[in-house]
This record gives structure tokens, C-alpha cells and sequence, in this order.
């Protein structure tokens, strides 16, 4: 086990050491993923210059669901980001290589593909969160701050999940599921208000289906004190279970997989 | 004329092609659409808002948007393009007697209308049966409809001479993915992709306005949703034009520079 981890430390450090050989190239892309969370946040800094509130969230309180959102899509596409290019490796025979080593086979798919400029995205998303906290009105204790950690890695295991799910579903489509583009980018962009706004449908599915609310609505409730059941710290880790599904789709396509030859 | 029909012929055939990814965009396009109107319903009803478009105007807005989408992205789907740059068959581009910003220039805007074709209809057609505060209304005459059209080919000449500026830093840059996601994000905000550009502040608005950004999207969709009126359509279309000649002219230039000093790359 050991070795088998140091062979992936292997492929993250080769990967990252690759990246920077065009190190013009990681710093524009890097300061891209920052401008474009940078215009996300203006738009919704704009809006609020003319608002106060959607429904009773306040623009802080606004400002640190989009931050959380961010932080969460960033880590998750930084180490998922290797799964928007499955079907680009289903159809160059990459995948099938993959298949014949005897190695964890996701592993193998997203170590090479770690980008590691989404860091830009999570530089911004640090900065708001740092912008958002002391207008909040939050009055810390160390149970938020655990919260607040938790929304955020499990956000990002969320995220992963999604990529995963979007992976696995071109086992059976063999195109890249366009649709499936509005759980994962759907999800950043609409995650910038808590899901309570789109209505109680939406907040269902979300709770429900696609456990999302479970990491970002519920405890930002309790983290502003409108709901005080304790259980809500929780509700982050139990939205993990949101990850089965996704895996056991992927190992159901996989099971099924016939390559496209070449 | 002939050949730039041919070429957009071609690409339409192409598109035509691939009808399962045209199903799942319209998807995308609509819930994304819907999403976004949930939202800007849920600011309205907070009440004390001093927005400068109504409700229904700004739900108008944001289906047009959806419906013309791709019309109007400055980056996308011109792999080829890249490709011919990186990878060396510029040279063959170059002996085709034709000049290359036209074909180009023609090439990316059959690119944008394919796929609208394609999409646009059933997109209206779902944000047309939404129930009443969350339905499209169409312009009130039939003069604000036809500005509305011909602001759109205005605005994607815009956006394709814009492109073509894009194209020939690659000349210089090679690395695409970059910039690329450089101007995404600046053209998407300063042309009213993230927000419509009268949500803008007001100092911010006034530079905005003027900005080659103002001529793409955000004119059509400002005329085709009635949040401005009279004179004020007028000055945008003639905005438009300036801009679509300007950057036309400047791409011209740049395009013979660029191609004086072009190294082949590879064989």
C-alpha cells in the first residue's frame, strides 16, 4: 500500500513538474479561473449594491455561501478535474491502458489529470470568505468553526462525487453528457444563494436527490443561529453518502465497458 | 460569395450531425435559465430593490439569452482554428486563394449559427408555455422585433471580429487554453452574461456602455426584452456598428502583421 501511494505521489509531483515547464501558459490559465470567480463575485457584489437581502440572507451572509460554494467546487475539480477528459481518454485508447495495469483504476484516471491552476479559483474564494466573515454577523463558537470545515470538505467530496457521476455516465453515452453540466457547473454558479431562494422544489431535490443542501443551506442555518439542533454539524458527513451511488454507477459502467477500439 | 456560402453549408450539415448533444444543450439551456429566474424572483420579492428593469423584463432577458446562447460566446468551437495554428497546416491555409480573415471570419460565425439553429426553437418554445410571471414576453411591435434581429447580426459580427483578434494572439502565444479563459470570463461579464449590464452600478455603467462588450449580447437582449426604447436603440445599433468596423479594420491589420512574420510549425 505503501509503495502503491508513493507511485501516485509520483504521478502528482510528474504532473505538476509538467505544468510548469509552460509556465507562461500555468500562469495565464491560473489568473483565468481567478478572473472568472473574481466576475462571479462582482456580479453578485453589483446586485447587492442594490439590494439589501434575498429573502432574509444578508449580502455577508450571501458573500460566505458563494465562498464556501467556491472553496468546495475548486478542491472537488482540482483533484475530479481528470474526469471532464473521460471521454476524450475513452476515445484514444487511453482508458483501455488504464484498465490492464494492475492498479486502482480512478486513481490511475485522475492522478495525471490534477490541475492544479484551479488554485486561482480557490485563492478568490479565500479571499471572499475572508471579505464575508466580519459582516456576516456570525458570533463564532468552535462547534461553526468545525461547521464551516465541514461544509467545506465535504462540499468538495460532493463535488468530486459529481465529476464522478458525469464519468460515469459516458460509459453509456459515449459522448460527454452535456446535461450533466448542470449539477457540477449548475451547482457553482446557483450555489451563490443558498438553495432556499429557488423554492421548495428545488430545495427537496436538493436535499433528497442530490444531497447539495446538505452541505451548504442547512448549516449555513445553523452557523447564523436560525436552527440550533446540533445534528445539523453532521449533516455535511451525511451527504457523503451521496458518494456510493455515484461510485457504484461508475463500477456498474465499467462492468459493461466495451471499447471503442483503435 | 459562393465559396463562404459553401463553407456554411458544410458546417451546418456537420452540426446536424451530432443531434443527442443538441438534445442535452437545450436541457441545460432551459433549467439554466429557469435557475437563473428563480433567483432574480427571489431579489425582487425582497422588496426595497431599486433595479432599473422590471420582472418581467429581466425574465425576457434572461430566455433570449438562453435561446441565442452559443450565437454569442466569443470562445467557442473553433478547435480547428487552434489546431491549424499549433500544429503547422496554416501553410496550407495560406496557398487557398482566399484571404484567411474571411474565411475564418466566416468559418467561426457558421460555427455560432449552426447549433442555434438547432437549439433556439425548442429553448423558446419551453420558455414560451412557463407559467405567467415566468413566461417570455415577446417585443411589443413588430419595428422592436426587427431592430431586435438586426442588432443580433450586429452583435455576432461583434463577437466573431472580436474572436479574430483572439486568433492572432495565438499567432504570437501558442498556448491557448490561457487566454482563452481570460476572455471568457472578461467578455461573459462586460457584456452582460453574468448579470444583465443595467444591474451595473452606476459609475462602473457609464465605461462599461462604451466598451466593445456593450455591442455584443447585451444590445439585442436589452432591445428584444423593451428595457430601452426609442433614441436609445438607435444610438446602441449605431454603437454596434462602429464597433464591428473598428475591430473588422484592426483584425485586417493585425492579421497581415501577424501572417508577414508567421514561423510554420513542424512539417
Amino acid at each position: 500500500m505503501v509503495v502503491n501511494m508513493k507511485l501516485y505521489w509520483d504521478f502528482i509531483a510528474m504532473n505538476l513538474k509538467s505544468q510548469m515547464q509552460y509556465k507562461l501558459s500555468f500562469f495565464l490559465t491560473t489568473v483565468g479561473q481567478f478572473i472568472t470567480a473574481f466576475t462571479s463575485f462582482f456580479g453578485l457584489y453589483f446586485i447587492f449594491s442594490k439590494v439589501n437581502a434575498i429573502d432574509d440572507f444578508t449580502n455577508g451572509q450571501v458573500f460566505m455561501c458563494f465562498a464556501v460554494v467556491m472553496m468546495a467546487f475548486s478542491i472537488g475539480e482540482m483533484i475530479g478535474g481528470g474526469f471532464t477528459v473521460f471521454t476524450m481518454m475513452m476515445g484514444n485508447g487511453e482508458f483501455d491502458r488504464i484498465l490492464v495495469r494492475p492498479r486502482n483504476t480512478i486513481l490511475q484516471i485522475l492522478m495525471p489529470h490534477m490541475d492544479f491552476s484551479r488554485l486561482g479559483l480557490l485563492v478568490q474564494a479565500i479571499i471572499v470568505l475572508c471579505y464575508a466573515i466580519p459582516i456576516s454577523g456570525i458570533t463564532w463558537t468552535w462547534q461553526k468553526a468545525l461547521t464551516l470545515c465541514l461544509m467545506i470538505l465535504c462540499g468538495s467530496a460532493l463535488f468530486f462525487g459529481l465529476f464522478l457521476l458525469k464519468a460515469a455516465c459516458s460509459f453509456f453515452t459515449v459522448e460527454s453528457p452535456e446535461f450533466m453540466n448542470i449539477l457540477t457547473y449548475g451547482a457553482r454558479q446557483f450555489g451563490r444563494y443558498p438553495f432556499s431562494v429557488y423554492g421548495d422544489g428545488v430545495l427537496k431535490f436538493l436535499t433528497y436527490v442530490i444531497p447539495l443542501a446538505l452541505f451548504q443551506y442547512y448549516p449555513l442555518l445553523y452557523l447564523l443561529d436560525r436552527k440550533q439542533n446540533p445534528i445539523i454539524i453532521i449533516l455535511p458527513v451525511i451527504s457523503l453518502l451521496f458518494l456510493i451511488p455515484c461510485y457504484a454507477v461508475f463500477r456498474f459502467g465499467m462492468s459493461r465497458y466495451k471499447s471503442t477500439g483503435s | 460569395m459562393r465559396i463562404y456560402l459553401s463553407i456554411f453549408r458544410i458546417r451546418i450539415i456537420n452540426s446536424l450531425q451530432y443531434r443527442t448533444v443538441a438534445f442535452g444543450e437545450i436541457i441545460t439551456r432551459f433549467f439554466w435559465g429557469l435557475m437563473e429566474i428563480l433567483a432574480f424572483s427571489a431579489l425582487y420579492r425582497s422588496g426595497q430593490s431599486n433595479f432599473s428593469m422590471d420582472f418581467s423584463q429581466t425574465v425576457s432577458y434572461i430566455w433570449m439569452q438562453q435561446v441565442l446562447f452559443v450565437l454569442f460566446l466569443v470562445v467557442f468551437g473553433d478547435g480547428e482554428i487552434y489546431s491549424t495554428i499549433r500544429s503547422g497546416s496554416i501553410a496550407y491555409e495560406l496557398v487557398r486563394p482566399m484571404s484567411l480573415y474571411n474565411r475564418w471570419f466566416c468559418q467561426s460565425a457558421s460555427n455560432r449559427i449552426a447549433p442555434t439553429i438547432l437549439n433556439c426553437m425548442p429553448v423558446l418554445l419551453l420558455a414560451s408555455i412557463m407559467p405567467k410571471p415566468y413566461k417570455i414576453s415577446l417585443p411589443v411591435g413588430l419595428g422592436q422585433f426587427l431592430l431586435f434581429l438586426l442588432s443580433s447580426v450586429l452583435a455576432l459580427g461583434v463577437v466573431v471580429a472580436f474572436t479574430m483578434l483572439m486568433y492572432i494572439t495565438l499567432f504570437y502565444t501558442l498556448s491557448h487554453r490561457g487566454i482563452k479563459i481570460i476572455v471568457t470570463a472578461l467578455t461573459t461579464f462586460l457584456s452582460g452574461g453574468v448579470i444583465p449590464l443595467p444591474f451595473f452600478p452606476e459609475p462602473t455603467l457609464t465605461i462599461v456602455k462604451i466598451l466593445p462588450f456593450a455591442a455584443m449580447q447585451n444590445m439585442p437582449l436589452l432591445i428584444f426584452s423593451g428595457s430601452i426604447m426609442g433614441m436609445d436603440v438607435l444610438k446602441g445599433i449605431a454603437l454596434q456598428i462602429f464597433w464591428l468596423v473598428a475591430l473588422i479594420f484592426i483584425g485586417q491589420l493585425a492579421m497581415r502583421h501577424a501572417l508577414k512574420n508567421v514561423v510554420v510549425q513542424g512539417g
